[in-house]
C-alpha cells in the first residue's frame, strides 16, 4: 500500500494551471477550475466555448449526434451529408457493440455512408446529390430507416436536408427518412449534437409503433451506448431479475424498439448529459417518469436495481432483485478482496465525457482509490452541481441556436405512470424522480474540478499530483503514458470491457490492478541511466534468477 | 457476416459512397506538419475535425499527436474565422511555444472563404508572430481530392514558405517524402547515407511519431526536418520527389521558387521501384552504388526466387493510396502474383494513366477504379464475383477478409489494430523483404490451416 500522500493545496494548483495563459484566457479558464466542497457546491463554468488555440479534448456537434446517440442503433442507414472525412472518422471507432438476432436481421453498423461532397456540390448545392444517395441506399438495402446528418459546410451552403428527407420518405412510403442539422459548428462541443439527436429521435421515431409491449416491469435504458458490451451486461441482469427492457437509447438497439419505447413505464438514465432531454420530453408527452441510475460499479448497480424495485413497488420483484444481488456479490467480493491491497490508497484523475468522469469514481472508490481531480469534456453545470441549478443557468448565444422542442401531453397516449401522491411517496423513500445530483456532491472536499481540461492543464496536473492513473480518451492516452503514468481510456475502454454491472466491475478491478501495478512502469529507465552512464566498474556476473 | 448487406450485383452509384477508401485533406496536412521539427499543426475550422484527425493519427501511431484548433462556433461560421485564428495564434505561442504553427483549412473555413494567406499576413503585420517563429499555411478543402492531397498541399506549402536560395548551391539533395511511415523515412535516410549523399528529407516524422518512452512527454520531439534544413532546400543541387501525387507538387514549387531541378520517382516499395530509386540517386548525384546495397537487393531477389511457388498466380485484391499502391502493384506483378482488383478513393489523372499503363502491359484483365465511388463496397462486390487469395489494405479491410475468409495484410493508412508500420519499413530492399515475408506468412499460414491432415507439410 502507498504511503499517505500529501494532497497539494488546490488553490495554489489553480494558480499554477492558469499562470501561463494570456490574461484574457486565464480569466476565462479560472472560472472553470474550482475547488470542491460537497457541502456548499461552488459554481463551475461549463458548456462555454473553448478558447481558440487551446488544445482541447472536445469534438463537435456532429460527433455527439451521429457518433454518440444515433450511431449505436444497428438498423438505420446513417448517411453523412458532407465531404468524406466526417463520415470516415466516425466509422466503427466508437465500439458500439450490437447483436442482431439472426443473420437475416439488418445491421449497418459496420458500414460507412457518405455523400462525399465535391467542389461542385459546395458551389451549386448538394441537395440533388443527397437525394440520389438516399435513393441509392434505399434501392440497395431497403432499410426501415435512413437518417441524414449535416456536416459543417452543409448548413452554410443552405442545403435543406429536412426537405430532402421528407420528399424521399413520401416517395418510398415504407422507409422513414429524417435529417439532423448537426453541423459541427453548432454549440460548443458534442453536447449540442446530443440535444439535436434527442430532438430528432423524439420527433421522428418515438411513438411510431403503438403495439403494447409485453412484460410486467417495463423500462427503457437511456444514455447507454453499449461500448465494450456494457448494455449486454445490463441486459443480462435485467433478464435475471425479470425486468423487461423495451428500448435502449441506443446501445444494441433497433428502430422498432425505439419506436415502441413510449409503451414502457419507466425511463432510467445512465448518461444524463447526452439523453436527459429525452427523459423530460417523454415524461411530458407520455407521462413516463425518469430516474437517474448508475450501473458502473458493483455497489452502484445494486443500488440502482433496488431503486428500480422501489419504483415498481412490487415485493416479488424486490425479492428477486435481492436474490440476484446476493448471487452476484460473492464473485465480485472475491476479486476485490484479492486486489484491494494492491490498489488501496492510490489516486486517480478522471477527465472525460459528460457522465463517465462521475460514474467511474464509484469503481475507483470500490478499489480504495481516491479521485483527486475530475471534470467533464462537454457537460453542463447541472452535471457538476446537480439539476437544482438548472433555473440559474443562463442560456447563451451558442445554446440558443439549438432548438428546444415544444412538447405537450399527447391527447391519446399521455398516461401518467404514477400519480402525484405516488411520486411524493417515492420521494419520501429517497427515490429521486427526474433528478440528478451531479458529480460534485460525491467528491471530497478540496478535490479539484476542472471543466474542458486543456492539454496544458493536464500535463500540469500530472506533474503536481503524480496520480497513479489518469482517465481520459485516445488523444490523451499516449501523452500521459509517455509521462510514465498509465491512462485508462473511458471512451473506448482500451478495447476492453464491459465495465457495467457485476461482471463489469470485476473486469474493471482487474484492468486497473494490471495497469497501476504493471512492471513496465519500472522499466522505463535504462540501467545505465540510473547507474551513472560510463562510470565503469567491475564486471560481475548477473543472471535473471538473481 | 459483418458486411451482410453487400450484394454481389454491382450497380453504378452516383450519389452514395459506401465504405470509403480515402479520407479528407486536413489529416494529411496534419501528418505532414508533424514532420517539421518544433511545429504545431493547427486546424482552422470547428474543433470536431481536429479532434477526429488527432484521434485517427493517434490510433494509427499509438503516440501523442498534438494539434490545435480555431474552435469555430456559429458566429465564426457566419462572420469568418479571422478573429478565431488570430486569437489562436496568440494563445498557441503563449502556451505551447512552438517554432512553427502550420495552419491548414477545413471544409468549413474553405466554404466560408477564409483566406489563410491574408490572415497569416495580418498576424505577422500585427506583431503576433514572435521573432524567429513562423506561421505557415496550406489550403486543404476536403471536397477536393483526399487525405493524400492534403498531405501534398502541406508539403508544397512547407517548400514554398521556407525554401530560400542564397545563390550559392550546397552539396546536398532534397528528398521529398511522399506519404510514408516514420520507419520508411528513417530507411530513406539510412539509404542516402549508405549511398554517400547529403540529403534534406522533408517531411520527416521519424523520431516524432515513433518517439521512445522516457518517462517524459516531449511536446516537440527530437525528430522532424528543421527550419534551417528547410531553408537550405532552396540551395540543394536537385530534388527527388517520391510519389507523383503526394510529393511532386512540392518539387515543382521548389523548382519554381528556387530553380532546384527535380525528378519524380515512385515510393520505393518493391524490387523495381527500389531499383529506380537507387539508380535515381546514383544518376543525380553521380555516385556509385555500394556493395552493401547490391547485397541488400540480392537478398530480396533470393527470397523471390526461393519462394516463387507460393506466390505464383495468387490472386490479390488491394486498396489504398495511389503513390503506395502503384509500386505495390508492380511488386506483386514482379512476384508473379495477380492483382485482380484495385481500388483507390483518391482521384488523379496521372495516377490513373500510370496504373492503366502498368496493368495494360502486364495484367489487362485487372479491375481498377479510382476517385469517386471507388470504395471498399465496390471492391468487396468485385471480390464476391471474382474471389481472391489475399487482400491488402488498411485496417478496415479486416471486415471483408473475415466475411470472405481470406488472408489479409495490413498496408496503408490507417492501421488501427496492429503495430509495426511505424517501426519497420516497407520500402527499400529490406523493407520490401519484410513486406514479402508478410505476404508469404499470410499465404502459407492459410495453406497450413486448410491442409488435409495427410497433406500437412513440415518443410515448406
Ligand atoms: S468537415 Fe471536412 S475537414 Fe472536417 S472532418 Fe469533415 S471532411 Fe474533414
Ligand atoms: S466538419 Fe464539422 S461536422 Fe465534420 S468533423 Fe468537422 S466539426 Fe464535425
Amino acid at each position: 500500500m502507498e504511503a499517505n500522500r500529501i494532497i497539494p493545496d488546490p488553490a495554489q494548483v489553480r494558480e499554477e494551471l492558469i499562470q501561463k495563459y494570456p490574461a484574457k484566457v486565464a480569466k476565462k479558464r479560472a472560472k472553470s477550475i474550482v475547488i470542491n466542497d460537497p457541502e456548499i457546491i461552488p459554481e463551475v463554468q461549463a458548456n462555454v466555448r473553448t478558447v481558440p488555440g487551446i488544445i482541447t479534448q472536445r469534438g463537435c456537434s456532429y460527433a455527439g449526434c451521429k457518433g454518440v446517440v444515433l450511431g449505436p442503433t444497428r438498423d438505420i442507414v446513417n448517411i453523412v451529408h458532407g465531404p468524406i472525412g466526417c463520415s470516415f472518422y466516425a466509422w466503427l471507432t466508437r465500439r458500439n457493440q450490437t447483436k442482431p438476432e439472426s443473420l437475416m436481421d439488418e445491421n449497418y453498423i459496420p458500414y460507412c455512408f457518405s455523400t462525399d461532397m465535391q467542389e461542385e456540390n459546395i458551389v451549386f448545392g448538394g441537395e440533388k446529390k443527397l437525394k440520389i444517395a438516399i435513393q441509392e441506399a434505399y434501392d440497395l438495402f431497403h432499410p426501415k430507416s435512413i437518417a441524414i446528418f449535416s456536416t459543417c459546410p452543409v448548413g452554410l451552403i443552405g442545403d435543406d436536408v429536412h426537405a430532402a428527407a421528407r420528399e424521399m420518405k413520401e416517395k418510398f412510403g415504407d422507409c422513414n427518412v429524417f435529417g439532423f442539422s448537426c453541423e459541427g459548428y453548432r454549440g460548443v462541443s458534442q453536447s449540442a449534437g446530443h440535444h439535436i439527436a434527442n430532438n430528432g429521435v423524439f420527433k421522428h421515431m418515438v411513438g411510431r409503433d403503438n403495439t403494447p409491449s409485453e412484460g410486467k416491469f417495463k423500462l427503457n435504458l437511456l444514455g447507454e451506448y453499449n461500448i465494450g458490451g456494457d448494455a449486454f451486461e445490463i441486459e443480462r441482469i435485467f433478464e435475471k431479475v425479470g425486468i423487461t427492457l423495451v428500448a435502449s437509447f441506443s446501445g444494441n438497439s433497433t428502430v422498432r424498439a425505439i419506436e415502441n419505447s413510449h409503451t414502457a413505464d419507466l425511463n432510467v438514465i445512465l448518461c444524463h448529459r447526452s439523453i436527459n432531454y429525452m427523459g423530460d420530453m417523454m415524461e411530458t408527452k407520455y407521462g413516463i417518469p425518469w430516474m437517474k441510475v448508475n450501473f458502473v460499479g458493483a455497489e452502484s448497480t445494486a443500488k440502482s436495481l433496488r431503486k428500480i424495485g422501489e419504483y415498481f413497488g412490487d415485493e416479488k420483484l424486490k425479492a428477486r432483485i435481492e436474490a440476484v444481488i446476493a448471487e452476484e456479490a460473492p464473485k465480485v467480493k472475491a476479486v476485490i478482496e484479492e486486489i484491494l491491497p494492491r490498489t488501496k490508497g492510490k489516486t486517480a484523475m478522471l477527465f472525460v465525457g459528460g457522465s463517465r468522469a462521475h460514474h467511474y469514481q464509484d469503481l475507483f472508490a470500490e478499489l480504495g482509490m481516491t479521485t483527486v481531480a475530475a471534470g467533464y469534456e462537454f457537460a453542463h453545470r447541472d452535471d457538476y452541481e446537480g439539476r437544482e441549478v438548472l433555473p440559474k443557468i443562463k442560456v447563451d448565444a451558442d445554446s440558443k441556436n439549438i432548438e428546444e422542442l415544444k412538447v405537450v401531453a399527447d391527447p391519446e397516449l399521455y398516461n401518467p405512470r404514477k400519480t402525484e401522491a405516488e411520486l411524493e411517496a417515492l420521494k419520501e423513500k429517497g427515490l429521486e424522480i427526474n433528478g440528478y445530483e451531479g458529480m460534485m456532491k460525491q467528491m471530497t472536499k478540496k478535490s479539484l474540478v476542472v471543466d474542458d481540461l486543456s492539454h496544458y492543464e493536464s500535463e500540469k496536473l500530472i506533474e503536481i499530483y503524480k496520480p497513479d492513473i489518469f482517465c481520459a480518451g485516445i488523444k490523451e492516452k499516449y501523452v500521459v503514458q509517455k509521462m510514465g503514468i498509465p491512462l485508462k481510456q473511458l471512451h473506448s475502454y482500451d478495447y476492453g470491457g464491459p465495465y457495467t454491472g457485476f461482471e463489469g466491475a470485476v473486469n474493471f478491478y482487474k484492468d486497473i490492478d494490471r495497469m497501476v501495478n504493471n512492471p513496465v512502469w519500472k522499466l522505463i529507465k535504462a540501467p545505465w541511466e540510473t547507474a551513472g552512464n560510463g562510470k565503469g566498474g567491475e564486471l560481475a556476473a548477473s543472471y535473471v534468477t538473481q | 457476416m459483418l458486411l451482410r448487406h453487400t450484394s454481389k450485383e454491382v450497380k453504378v452509384r452516383e450519389g452514395l459512397t459506401i465504405n470509403p477508401a480515402k479520407t479528407c485533406q486536413p489529416i494529411g496536412a496534419m501528418y505532414a506538419a508533424l514532420g517539421i521539427h518544433g511545429c504545431l499543426p493547427h486546424s482552422h475550422g470547428s474543433q470536431g475535425c481536429c479532434s477526429y484527425h488527432r484521434s485517427t493519427l493517434t490510433r494509427h501511431y499509438k503516440e501523442p499527436v498534438m494539434a490545435a484548433t480555431s474552435s469555430f462556433t456559429e458566429g465564426a461560421s457566419v462572420f469568418g474565422g479571422q478573429a478565431n485564428l488570430l486569437a489562436a495564434i496568440d494563445t498557441i505561442f503563449a502556451v505551447y511555444d512552438p517554432d512553427i504553427i502550420a495552419v491548414h483549412s477545413t471544409c468549413l473555413s474553405e466554404t466560408i472563404g477564409d483566406d489563410l494567406q491574408q490572415i497569416t499576413k495580418k498576424a505577422s503585420d500585427d506583431g503576433k508572430i514572435p521573432e524567429g517563429k513562423y506561421v505557415i499555411y496550406a489550403s486543404t478543402p476536403s471536397f477536393v481530392g483526399s487525405h493524400v492531397t492534403g498531405y501534398s498541399n502541406m508539403v508544397a506549402g512547407i517548400a514554398t514558405q521556407f525554401a530560400e536560395s542564397t545563390g550559392v548551391k550546397k552539396s546536398q539533395y532534397n528528398i521529398i517524402a511522399g506519404w510514408m511511415e516514420p520507419s520508411d523515412m528513417r530507411e530513406i535516410k539510412r539509404l542516402a547515407k549508405v549511398m554517400g549523399i547529403n540529403i534534406v528529407l522533408f517531411p520527416d516524422t521519424s523520431d516524432v511519431l515513433d518517439a521512445p518512452q522516457t518517462g517524459k512527454h516531449v511536446f516537440y520531439p527530437k525528430g522532424g526536418t528543421t527550419v534551417e534544413e528547410l531553408k537550405s532546400s532552396g540551395d540543394s543541387l536537385a530534388s527527388l520527389a517520391l510519389g507523383s501525387i503526394s510529393a511532386e507538387p512540392a518539387a515543382i514549387a521548389l523548382e519554381k521558387k528556387c530553380k532546384v531541378p527535380f525528378e519524380t520517382l515512385d515510393i520505393p516499395i518493391g524490387l523495381t521501384a527500389t531499383d529506380r530509386f537507387i539508380m535515381g540517386i546514383s544518376k543525380v548525384a553521380g555516385v556509385t552504388v555500394p556493395d552493401e546495397i547490391t547485397a541488400d537487393r540480392g537478398r530480396l531477389v533470393d527470397v523471390m526466387c526461393d519462394m516463387e511457388q507460393y506466390l505464383h498466380g495468387k490472386r490479390v485484391a488491394l486498396f489504398g493510396d495511389p503513390d503506395q499502391i502503384l509500386p505495390l502493384t508492380e511488386f506483386l506483378l514482379d512476384l508473379g502474383m495477380k492483382p485482380v482488383h484495385i481500388v483507390s478513393g483518391t482521384p488523379g489523372q496521372k495516377f490513373e494513366k500510370q496504373m492503366r499503363q502498368l496493368l495494360d502491359e502486364r495484367s489487362p484483365e485487372t479491375n481498377f477504379k479510382s476517385g469517386l465511388q471507388a470504395d471498399m463496397f465496390l471492391l468487396h462486390q468485385w471480390m464476391k464475383n471474382e474471389p481472391v487469395d489475399l487482400l491488402i489494405g488498411n485496417t478496415y479491410g479486416k471486415y471483408m477478409a473475415r466475411d470472405e475468409d481470406i488472408p489479409f495484410i495490413r498496408f496503408g493508412f490507417p492501421i488501427l489494430d496492429r503495430i509495426g508500420h511505424s517501426y519497420f519499413p516497407n520500402i527499400g530492399y529490406s523493407g520490401s523483404l519484410r513486406l514479402l515475408e508478410k505476404i508469404l506468412n499470410a499465404i502459407m499460414d492459410r495453406q497450413d490451416r486448410d491442409a488435409l491432415e495427410e497433406k500437412f507439410e513440415l518443410v515448406m
